[in-house]
């Protein structure tokens, strides 16, 4: 088990550093120079010369990519060419509402998958099972931000339950933090809610025709005593991976799910450094976006292996 | 990050019998070769296409109004004979709009999933039938691609070329390759090693030959299946662009922006996010549940017949 997760890492270490490379490279393929744009079409000879120092820009492009690849190691990813602040402090920021989201809404999303899904195998002929087929179907299709401009329409606008958008920290006020979470969280779970249930659905079903489920019935245990017993820890193989990979998607769908509730998470910074044609603030927070799914996609790899015990072996 | 464990796409399950879509018993019980009935899904699915297939196509001859033109005095209309679906904030028909951006959604998908077929398909079967270090180097590659999902690829590429039709069109379609790529690999695998390819090789036809006439013909139903799921995909992440701005550019009407700008009037107009919203997921769910038809329909598991 040990060099297997040993050989996770170290694709994990060369994926990310080929992605830093890749990025690094696709952003100099902007027109322009950099110390031009800042200063404009008037600026002297001389100052460009030294705003090019100052953005250490003059330097060969592997010397400055170097610098960048250690900064992102350490935590220092330089000053925007901009807005002249540092980039760390504020990534840093906003990472941890970034983070809040996207691990609530997997936590939610798995809580209503798991039951329903596997309500939605064992019931496959009935009324409620093909209702929640459906359902997940519907849920589907319908992109996280649509889920949150529905949502803001009947809970913020229709009912006034909750905040139509806005954030508030933790620690200031808790239970605004709440009240404020809730429906961003709820438009982001209720997508991967309806894919998860997808894959849950399908991996029970498919656990149900298994020779071992049988073979535990026969040992007198109920249907639902064995499902339990033996089937589930083997259904969640499937499931598990397939977190592993919706963990792009829902850190992607968080970015659009910030605009459309105003919440000052690293999608907000990465679309305003865009607009702003922030080129090393945009750079660095796609390396932090790229980072936590890697991370994730990373830790899912390790509990795969930690839960099927076929592949402690075989390593 | 790892090869053989990484699953298929969203609706992409593997599938026996037992676990197909909702509400298409007609599949489970294997049809007859040479008397295929189509099933329920598949219906629904090509219906919904359809639905967006014709908006699109009667948007190239007729539309109520100018989708761009601007009617001041009529603006956030509700519906009405004279406006369907209303107009928006600066008086444009929203059902013209409507009509309009169905053409850009479904353009936008022919194109970036075109692109990935192209580039995909080949390089999963030469990842497939040379092994190796080429392998290696295709599979490594397209782990990276997954890292950037067709969101964030088409982010980075509107910064640095600018927002437009074509960044966002070459941004999915890049996006898309690498489950291209795998499925034409794992296909391959499977068909290289049957025994008609043993007999190909053994009379020594070339590696390209085997492609073209034995390789192609038998993974085209999973090409065609991975097709419909990445146009879905497509879709969803063309809507996302457009809604952050990133996408088509004004005054070419998108149903991704006109969701946006619905924002503003939620609590006045909320019908005018309900419509783009209504036609993003039809799109998607057709795109959808025609893959999972497909995917039935082609499975070699399901009927004998083929494969």
């Amino acid at each position: 088990m040990a060099i297997r997760i040993l050989i996770n890492l170290a694709r994990f270490a060369v994926t990310y550093v080929v992605a830093t490379v890749v990025v690094f490279l696709f952003m100099r393929l902007i027109p322009g120079d950099p110390a031009q744009i800042a200063l404009g079409v008037n600026a002297t000879p001389e100052l460009l010369e030294q705003t090019r120092r100052e953005f250490g820009t003059d330097r060969p492009l592997i010397v400055q990519y170097f610098e960048w690849f250690g900064g992102l190691l350490t935590g220092d990813f330089g000053t925007s060419y901009v807005t002249h602040n540092d980039i760390s402090p504020l990534v840093i920021d906003r990472v941890q509402v970034s983070l809040i989201l996207v691990l609530t809404a997997m936590v939610v999303a798995l809580l209503v998958a798991i039951p329903l899904g596997t309500w939605a195998a064992v019931k496959h002929r009935n009324f409620s099972g093909v209702v929640i087929g459906l359902g997940s179907q519907v849920g589907v299709a319908i992109p996280g931000f649509l889920a949150g401009i529905l949502l803001v329409i009947v809970f913020a606008v229709g009912l006034g339950w909750l905040p139509a958008n806005g954030w508030t920290a933790p620690a200031e006020d808790f239970g605004d933090f709440i009240r404020r979470l809730i429906l961003p969280v709820v438009a982001l779970a209720s997508v991967q809610g309806a894919i998860l249930t997808r894959y849950v659905r399908s991996a029970v079903l498919e656990v149900m025709s298994e020779d071992y489920l049988r073979t535990a019935r026969a040992k007198g245990l109920s249907k639902n005593g064995a499902l339990l017993k033996h089937g589930l820890r083997n259904a969640a193989i499937p499931v598990i991976t397939v977190t592993g990979v919706q963990i792009a998607a829902l850190i992607i769908g968080a970015v659009v799910i910030e605009r459309v509730f105003v919440i000052p998470g690293l999608g907000s910074m990465l679309l305003d450094a865009v607009g702003n044609r922030d080129m090393l603030t945009v750079q660095s927070v796609v390396m932090v976006l790229v980072a936590i799914t890697l991370i994730l996609n990373l830790v899912v790899d390790i509990l795969y292996t930690i839960i099927d015990p076929r592949l402690r072996r075989s390593a | 990050m790892t090869t053989q464990q990484v699953p298929t796409p969203p609706s992409q399950a593997p599938r026996t019998t037992a676990i197909s879509a909702p509400g298409n018993a007609s599949t489970s019980a294997a049809p007859r070769p040479g008397k295929r009935r189509l099933s329920t899904t598949l219906i629904i699915g090509i219906i919904l296409i359809g639905l967006v297939a014709i908006a699109a196509i009667v948007s190239f001859i007729w539309t109520p109004y100018d989708p761009t033109q601007a009617m001041p005095a009529d603006r956030l209309e509700g519906s009405s004979l004279a406006h369907l679906m209303g107009t928006d904030r600066y008086g444009r028909d929203v059902f013209s709009a409507m009509l309009y951006g169905a053409r850009i959604t479904l353009f936008v998908g022919v194109i970036s999933v075109g692109i990935a077929i192209i580039v995909g398909t080949p390089l999963g079967i030469l990842a497939g039938i040379r092994g190796g270090w080429i392998e290696e180097v295709i599979m490594r590659t397209s782990d990276i691609a997954l890292a950037f999902p067709a969101l964030l690829l088409a982010i980075m590429f509107s910064a640095v070329f600018g927002a437009s039709t074509l960044t966002a069109m070459v941004a999915i379609g890049i996006a898309t390759i690498p489950g291209f790529a795998r499925v034409a690999r794992s296909g391959t695998l499977q068909v290289m090693t049957t025994e008609y390819v043993l007999a190909a090789r053994a009379a020594s036809q070339s590696r390209f030959r085997i492609a073209v006439r034995h390789v192609l013909p038998n993974i085209i139903g999973m090409v065609v299946v991975q097709s419909s799921v990445s146009f879905a995909l497509a879709v969803l992440a063309e809507a996302g662009l457009s809604f952050l701005g990133l996408g088509t550019p004004p005054p070419t009407p998108s149903w991704g922006r006109m969701l946006q700008e619905s924002q503003q009037f939620l609590g006045t107009e909320p019908m005018l996010a309900v419509w783009p919203g209504l036609a993003i997921a039809i799109a998607v769910m057709g795109f959808n549940l025609l893959g999972d038809g497909l995917r039935d329909r082609f499975d070699p598991k399901l009927n004998g017949s083929r494969g």
